[in-house]
């Protein structure tokens, strides 16, 4: 059975959002039923244009059907430049994580979102024929790309988890390899703005921003947190003190600690609690 | 909530009866029956009972009847042992819709210098008898095919296979798994070698498994080590669990008449009633020759891990061939030598039935399942199409 969080299961049995706006400003269709998810979304913009409505019809698993619903729900009251900055992870941690054979899912939603979007300023509902790298999955070299980069994916099995290609005959396995090679080389010779962090000195950072950014805040309150682990991007921690009985320390975990660390050591790391 | 268990092919429930039998085999009468002294060898009667127990169940001898830790185990050892006692002959034959613990063993042996002809079914699941023949050559070691179907209930014509292969004096193996208990085996009467089954499937635990070895037939074990089993698989007798696979055995033997009477009619009403109730919907595999227990049905336009998501909120645990359920991005290897559609192998579910089951369940599955379609379909972009290309044809 898949471990899926309590909010995947929730936005799959009670999913947000779901049906078709008739007269959508933006309208977008990808994946196919061969491919075994599909995902129909539709937008309709307010006097503000802002996001006034939002909808889906999803074809898939419970995941895919949570991530659409998911999706559909972040970007209500956002203005189409805002909901363009919308990624995978977003729509991943809007949902608690998704396990990394679903990921792909979340990858749906954002290409649902773009092409809405691209549809909303003029382009055709269904995205331009273009390179496919993939045949049994039709996925294109432009999102195999894509994902690379986003999540900086460095195995073939990682971009079959992420946008499914190679899961098939995986004929193409040499072609995915070569456009990570590609992809790694052009990141590391544009290293800029996000070096890639070792998990020890990952680690190390969140220790240390714990240390002096958070506790001292915390004490002040008569609470204190402790760092159980690092699993990937997931944080998880637990909270001692006032902290441990206090009902916001959700909030507090989400606003302040998350997103001291996330603005400190890496853009996409996620808090989470656990009883330690 | 006490579940509503129809996935009897994935494992079963020990029968009270056969759990009564092994207790005493842990705590009071834990002696090794290779001991000297009588305490260990008051447990040597009762596994040599055991061992006729299954003997009558396959219509075997008992000395044709080796214990084994699961089917996997059998599987392995039935192979492997094939292969050693020929090794000039480097062929084998084994079908698309082979269980992994043949399947994955016969790719990986094709990494090591052997030629493994896979051969196809069509589109009920069903061998082409003539392929089969023409697939048997003189450099073949072993054939090895399933009895039953595991994902549909199709079953082979095992008895027909091995006299084909006797005729030119190649090996034969069956996974019969899913078909022991379910339908009646009589191995003195066939010209089958070697069989693997497994407790876990017939109501005994799980860690427990039978290779039948004919008499006569070249045996290499697969586990060295003690004497145990006559030398042909090393390591302590599993006691407990080799009685209560005993008990399991005469049980099944004395209950094959409710599998085919009771438990098809349960499934027979399950199944029609799903067909009738729920639109485009469809059977996979040969409804003929087929397992009492098992149905295969595909919803058309919705995907299965949605499906056994929404029944697991029931309580009703049932399998999908579906791709999104088994953690690779491509439907059932069975589903896919079939050649049935994605569009209806994504959908697809599994019950699988035993004596335990009741009117009532059925009765509670046949009430909620059509409502769960409804509702993945009313979320499904290809519904309405799907619905308006019925009309149209």
């Amino acid at each position: 059975m898949w471990d899926y969080t309590d909010k995947v299961k929730d936005h799959f049995l009670n999913p947000r959002n779901v049906g078709e706006i008739e007269d959508p400003d933006g309208v977008a269709e990808v994946g196919s039923i061969a491919c075994g998810d599909a995902l129909k979304f539709t937008f309709k913009l307010d006097e503000n244009g802002r996001i006034k409505e939002a909808k889906f019809k999803t074809f898939g698993c419970a995941s895919a059907i949570a991530s659409a619903s998911a999706m559909t729900e972040m970007i209500k009251g956002m203005t189409v430049e805002e909901a363009a900055k919308v990624t995978n992870q977003d729509i991943a941690n809007y949902l608690g994580g998704l396990p990394q054979e679903k990921m792909h899912c979340s990858v749906m939603g954002r290409e649902a979102l773009e092409q809405a979007i691209a549809n909303f300023k003029g382009a055709p509902v269904r995205a331009e024929e273009e390179k496919i790298v993939c045949e049994c999955f039709g996925v294109t070299e432009k999102e195999i790309e894509r994902a690379i980069r986003e999540n900086r994916l460095t195995t073939v099995e990682e971009v079959t988890n992420y946008t499914k290609a190679g899961g098939g005959c995986e004929n193409c396995h040499p072609i995915i390899q070569e456009i990570i090679d590609r992809e790694l080389s052009q990141m590391s010779e544009a290293p800029a703005e996000r070096p890639k962090l070792s998990n020890i000195r990952k680690i190390k950072m969140i220790e240390e921003t714990l240390e002096r950014e958070i506790r001292p805040a915390l004490k002040h309150d008569g609470g204190d947190i402790e760092l159980v682990d690092v699993v990937g991007n997931r944080v998880l921690v637990a909270t001692r003190g006032a902290c441990a009985s206090c009902q916001a320390s959700d909030q507090t975990l989400k606003n302040f600690v998350e997103a001291k660390l996330r603005e400190l050591v890496w853009p996409e790391l996620v808090v989470e609690e656990v009883s330690a | 909530m006490k579940p509503v268990y129809l996935d009897n092919n994935a494992t079963t429930q020990v029968a009270p009866e056969v759990l009564e039998a092994m207790l005493p085999y842990f705590c009071q009468l834990y002696g090794n029956p290779s001991s000297m002294h009588s305490f260990g060898g008051q447990v040597m009667q009762q596994v040599r009972k055991a061992r006729e127990q299954l003997a009558a169940l396959l219509g075997a001898s008992p000395q044709e009847i080796i214990f084994t830790s699961c089917g996997t185990e059998s599987d392995n050892a039935a192979i492997r042992s094939a292969l050693a006692s020929s090794p000039d002959k480097k062929h084998i034959v084994t079908s698309r819709v082979e269980h992994p613990a043949v399947r994955a063993l016969c790719a990986h042996l094709a990494t090591q210098g052997y030629r493994v002809t896979e051969l196809p079914v069509d589109g009920e699941g069903r061998l082409d008898m003539q392929q089969y023949r023409r697939a048997l050559t003189t450099d073949t070691a072993i054939v090895s095919l399933m009895w039953a179907n595991n994902e549909t209930g199709v079953i082979f014509p095992i008895e027909k296979a091995a006299q084909m292969a006797r005729e030119r004096r190649i090996l034969f193996h069956t996974d019969a798994v899913q078909a022991v208990g379910k339908i009646p085996i009589n191995l003195a009467d066939t010209p089958i070698d070697m069989l693997s089954l497994s407790g876990h499937k017939l109501h005994a635990p799980k860690g427990i498994g039978v290779l039948y070895v004919r008499k006569g037939t070249k045996f290499s074990p697969f586990l060295v080590g003690g004497h145990q089993e006559r030398g042909r698989r090393g390591g302590t007798e599993a006691t407990s669990s080799i009685i209560g696979l005993g008990v399991a055995a005469e049980l099944a033997q004395k209950k094959m008449d409710i599998e085919n009477t009771f438990v098809k009619g349960l499934r027979d009403r399950l199944e029609n009633t799903i067909l009738n109730t729920v639109a485009n919907t469809k059977v996979n595999g040969d409804r003929e020759n087929r397992l009492p227990n098992t149905t295969n049905i595909s919803f058309e336009f919705v995907e299965g891990e949605g499906i056994l998501l929404m029944m697991d909120e029931f309580g009703i645990c049932a399998s999908s061939g579906s791709a999104c359920t088994s953690g690779s991005l491509q439907p059932s290897h069975v589903l896919r030598a079939m050649g049935i559609p994605f569009t209806m192998a994504h959908g697809s579910i599994r019950f699988s039935l035993s004596v335990y089951n009741t009117d009532e369940e059925m009765d509670f599955v046949i009430e909620k399942l059509p409502p769960i379609i409804d509702t993945l379909r009313n979320m499904s972009p290809y519904w309405k199409t799907g619905a308006q290309l019925c009309r149209e044809a």
